[in-house]
């Protein structure tokens, strides 16, 4: 190959480099190792990790069982080593999958399109409130203090430079839920986005149709955000949201210490063309049998540039194959068992301590315990990992926890929980400290 | 004949929604061990749904087939040569699907405590700074979740040096060879775009930088190689044109596959890159993503970095989210950690001499077919090419077929098409990039098959314009679907 390519080594073949530019030594990196020694390295590593725990974290991400099924089919070669499906004749497998995917969002959110994902869900936020500002011409932004604290800080990332003034507005003190008459102050003719997420960051379902009624009323789109996909099994989609943009993690996505996920966009038929990412539609090839490819590509960079509806390339096809692989093997009746389930764990645990709001909550709620830290300091040492404290994103909510429980939480680590918490809390440290 | 394919059987099957019936089911669910709970009450009888209309029922021996006989219509780089330009599709190693499963990484929440997440940190940390030394760079994001998200927050940092400084600017400059996520970024940071014309060897024309380098300007873009897969050799005395105006120079990592172990951007003047661990560093396409777009910068940058920060304090590692200059966030948690988790295990298997050695061979395998197609297609630029060539389709549009036709022909061949009409300053082009991976036995096929085509446009272009021929979806209407839209399926 070398004497075709007229050089002597490889080497030669960098000789047109400025000599200033090549890199004169060695790169600092160690001689490559064997598999077997790379699985040891990983294994040891994850050794310093959290294997063997419980755990009732939530706030975004979810333990939810991975049916065997859904790694099966990700690991065939034929989807994980392909590429985007820009050449249609060899790559059916892929977009059919895709739209399939498509529809069972629609069917979950019951909006009329769903693109074929983003990134993942805190990054769908900044792209949603876009596409809404697109739509209305309108520049503001009011988002709800209940949404992901996280999804919040990527939107004000996204929109600083974007003349997209972000606002927040409050929740009730109460119920957990969104202050509508804080919405309704704070509401003017300038605001194209309202964002609100249901269940909320609380795990409370929230007031979409109030504040979709709010925002119409003076011309701007109601954004929905969803965290926990599998919430969708029980809970009533929101007609009245115009675009719902959530995270995908819960059906099936291992948490993989914050990811790769998926997130998705869906929206009302009129707003396909403001829409960012992929989509892939129906059609025939020239035999005249049903064939699907990417189409409605002119919103997107690759032909648009600087003029395109988004700049994400790259989405997350094969997360999104995972997730269409889960609602396939739950289907219509698993999905709703399966959400069964989760209001079940979550309301025995609930039962065991006291929730800080009255709102209803699907599987993670917020309980007041005192000190938090306290709290997960004596679970740990039963080798549960308990809930989140609440005072690194909120500072009133100091003295509590988001906790949260799907079908993997056991009942007896439920119960461990609710011994902790009849203990008060310095006298757990104390009894700790004792054993 | 190049003798890589021939026909086989290719099973039907219909969309999930039409195989369901009522009742069918995959899933297994444990007996509920606490009191059920009535929906209605607990979440309030309006706010509960009836069944989810049109969704799947279907049974698991149903869903194995339907998933598998959908990946059959797929091509894949297991499958073969998938030659694309700029999109690196180098061999998948199976080890790295194995260890980012391993429980611990797999089912780390990124709230359980630090204490209880070290392994997981130590993997990022290592990462970030092999990743440091490959591109000669003094501090590394792992948080950007592919390519044009990392774009997006190069161009944040350098917004915010910028505005630290005074006065953000207002232009980003993008050469015309640019992939279009640079153009999208910019836009999207908030800048104006002004293109630079490539000059006759393909590279950016340093006489024209110079007329549009002003205070106006906040950066250049530039992808080095560029999409002609030639080195930019004034790339230093560039990035001193930028620097005395105050500017900054931002580098498209798309193509790093053509310098790891060889040239290091940091070493060239470049102030900020992405990399895009789903080209170079060989986690899977998986048919779109998902990948993950790390950003490298010069210590000058540093401090804007997306919170949080990794930071070491003796064996133990925590996370800073104190830093009063970030850019903030651009995703939740820390990154595409299970993506970092594969590109990792690569970069452990290769070890320093093996990475240098593999952008050798991928070097090697594009110049060789350079060599070898040379003689069939016209090379609009003739400058010495790295890890990818581009031909255009200049001698067979005069036969009137043009190199989309050549492509879906190449498909007959049994190989995947190269990229099609990219980049935009060559017209009609076929980019191509075989990376390492592939054998010379794989790509004396290739090159087989695409003389073979240039043959058979002289012989019968008509041949070639109503490829492919051996698939199972003939060409399909993209015209229709766009024009029509039909984006989910709806019951009869």
């Amino acid at each position: 190959m070398l004497d075709a390519c007229g050089a002597g080594s490889p080497e030669d073949l960098f000789a047109h480099l400025p000599g200033a530019v090549r890199l004169n030594r060695p790169l600092a990196i160690e001689p490559g190792i064997s598999e077997y020694e790379i699985v040891e390295y990983f294994k040891q590593r994850a050794s310093e990790c959290a294997a063997g725990y419980s755990s009732f974290l939530g706030a975004g991400v979810y333990n939810h069982y991975r049916p065997v099924l859904v790694d099966t089919v990700v690991s065939r070669g034929e989807f994980l080593t392909s590429y985007t499906p820009y050449q249609a004749e060899i790559s059916q497998g892929t977009l059919t999958a895709i739209f399939e995917f498509q529809t069972m969002i629609c069917q979950l959110t019951g909006m009329d399109v769903a693109n074929a994902s983003m990134y993942d869900g805190s990054t769908a936020v900044p792209e949603a409130a876009m596409m809404a500002v697109r739509a209305t011409g309108k520049g503001r932004v009011l988002v709800a203090k209940t949404v992901h604290p996280e999804y919040r800080e990527v939107l004000r990332t996204y929109a600083r430079n974007q003349g997209m003034p972000v606002e927040e507005f409050g929740y009730a003190e109460e119920a957990g839920t969104i202050d509508l008459e804080d919405l309704e102050r704070k509401m003017d003719d300038l605001t194209g986005a309202v964002i609100v997420q249901s269940p909320n960051f609380f795990g409370i379902v929230d007031q979409v149709k109030a504040a979709a009624e709010i925002a119409h009323k003076r011309g701007a789109l109601l954004v929905l955000i969803f965290t926990e996909a599998v919430s969708m099994g029980i809970l009533e989609p929101a007609a009245d949201a115009d675009i719902v943009a959530g995270e995908l993690q819960s059906f099936a996505i291992s948490p993989s210490y914050g990811g790769p996920y998926a997130g998705i966009i869906a929206t009302k038929e009129k707003l396909v063309r403001q829409m960012p990412g992929r989509l892939v539609g129906q059609t025939t090839d020239s035999r005249g049998n049903r064939a699907f490819c990417l189409t409605l590509s002119t919103r997107e960079q690759h032909i648009r540039r600087e003029k395109a509806t988004s700049n994400i390339c790259t989405n997350q096809a094969l997360i999104a194959l995972m997730a269409t692989v889960f609602m396939s093997v739950y289907g219509k009746l698993g999905l709703r068992e399966l959400a069964e389930q989760n209001l079940a764990k979550s309301h025995y645990l609930a039962g065991k301590m006291t929730p800080r709001f009255s709102g209803k909550f699907f599987n993670e709620f917020v309980a007041k315990v005192g000190s938090p830290e306290a709290v997960n300091k004596a679970l740990l040492k039963r080798r549960i990992v308990g809930g989140l404290p609440l005072g690194r994103f909120y500072p009133v909510l100091a003295d509590c926890m988001l906790l949260c429980a799907t079908e993997m939480s056991r009942k007896a680590d439920m119960d461990a929980i609710g011994e902790v918490l009849k203990v008060p809390t310095a006298a757990t440290e104390q009894a700790e400290v004792l054993a | 004949m190049i003798g890589k394919v021939r026909e086989h059987l290719s099973q039907n099957e219909s969309l999930l929604f039409e195989r369901s019936s009522p009742g069918k089911r995959a899933y297994q669910l444990p007996e509920l061990d606490v009191p059920a709970v009535d929906a209605g009450e607990a979440l309030g009888a309006e706010n509960v749904r009836d069944g989810i209309e049109g969704f799947p029922e279907v049974s698991e021996v149903e869903t194995i087939r339907h998933f598998t006989r959908l990946s059959t219509w797929n091509y894949a780089i297991d499958h073969g040569m998938y030659p694309l330009g700029s999109c690196t599709m180098k061999y998948n190693p199976r080890i790295n699907e194995l260890v980012a499963r391993i429980e611990g990484l797999a089912w780390a929440h990124p709230y359980q405590p630090e204490a209880l997440s070290q392994g997981c940190m130590q993997i990022m940390d290592r990462l970030e700074s092999i990743l440091a030394e490959i591109t000669g760079m003094d501090a590394v994001t792992l948080q950007p979740a592919a390519g044009a998200h990392g774009e997006l927050t190069g161009i944040l940092l350098i917004r915010a040096l910028l505005e630290k400084r005074g006065n953000a600017r207002k232009k980003i400059l993008i050469p015309d060879s640019a992939h279009g996520t640079n153009p999208a970024t910019a836009a999207i940071a908030g800048y104006a775009v002004e293109n630079i014309k490539s000059n006759s060897s393909g590279v950016l024309d340093v006489g024209a930088l110079e007329q549009l380098v002003t205070e106006d300007v906040a950066a250049l873009m530039v992808t080095n190689p560029n999409t002609l897969g030639v080195f930019e050799e004034n790339i230093i005395h560039v990035a001193e044109l930028l620097h005395q105006k105050g500017a900054m120079l931002y580098m498209d990592g798309a193509n790093m596959n053509a310098l790891v172990g060889m040239a290091r951007p940091g070493d060239f003047g470049v102030d900020v890159l992405h990399l895009n661990l789903h080209k170079t560093f060989s986690t899977p396409h998986g048919g779109g993503g998902p990948g993950a777009g790390p950003v490298c910068v010069k210590k000058v940058l540093e401090p804007f970095l997306p919170t949080p920060r990794l930071k070491r304090s003796g064996k133990k590692l925590t996370f800073d989210y104190k830093r009063k200059h970030s850019i903030g966030r651009v995703k939740a948690f820390y990154g595409n950690f299970g993506v970092l988790v594969r590109a990792l295990a690569y970069i452990l298997a290769h070890g320093g001499p093996g990475l240098r050695n593999a952008t050798m061979d991928a070097v090697l395998n594009a110049v060789y077919i350079r060599k070898a197609l040379e003689p069939y297609y016209d090379l609009p630029y003739p400058s010495a090419n790295m890890h990818e060539v581009v031909f255009s389709d200049d001698r067979q549009a005069k036969l009137g077929v043009r190199t989309g036709e050549l492509a879906k022909r190449l498909i007959d061949y049994g190989f995947h098409p190269y990229t099609v009409s990219f980049p935009l300053i060559v017209h009609g082009a076929l980019m191509i990039e075989p990376t390492e991976t592939e054998s010379k036995i794989e790509i004396d096929q290739f090159i087989d098959a695409m003389i073979s085509i240039a043959k058979e446009v002289e012989a019968d272009p008509q041949l070639v314009k109503n490829a492919p021929y051996g698939t199972r979806t003939s060409k399909v209407d993209e015209v229709t679907a766009a024009r029509k839209p039909v984006l989910r399926w709806k019951p009869a």
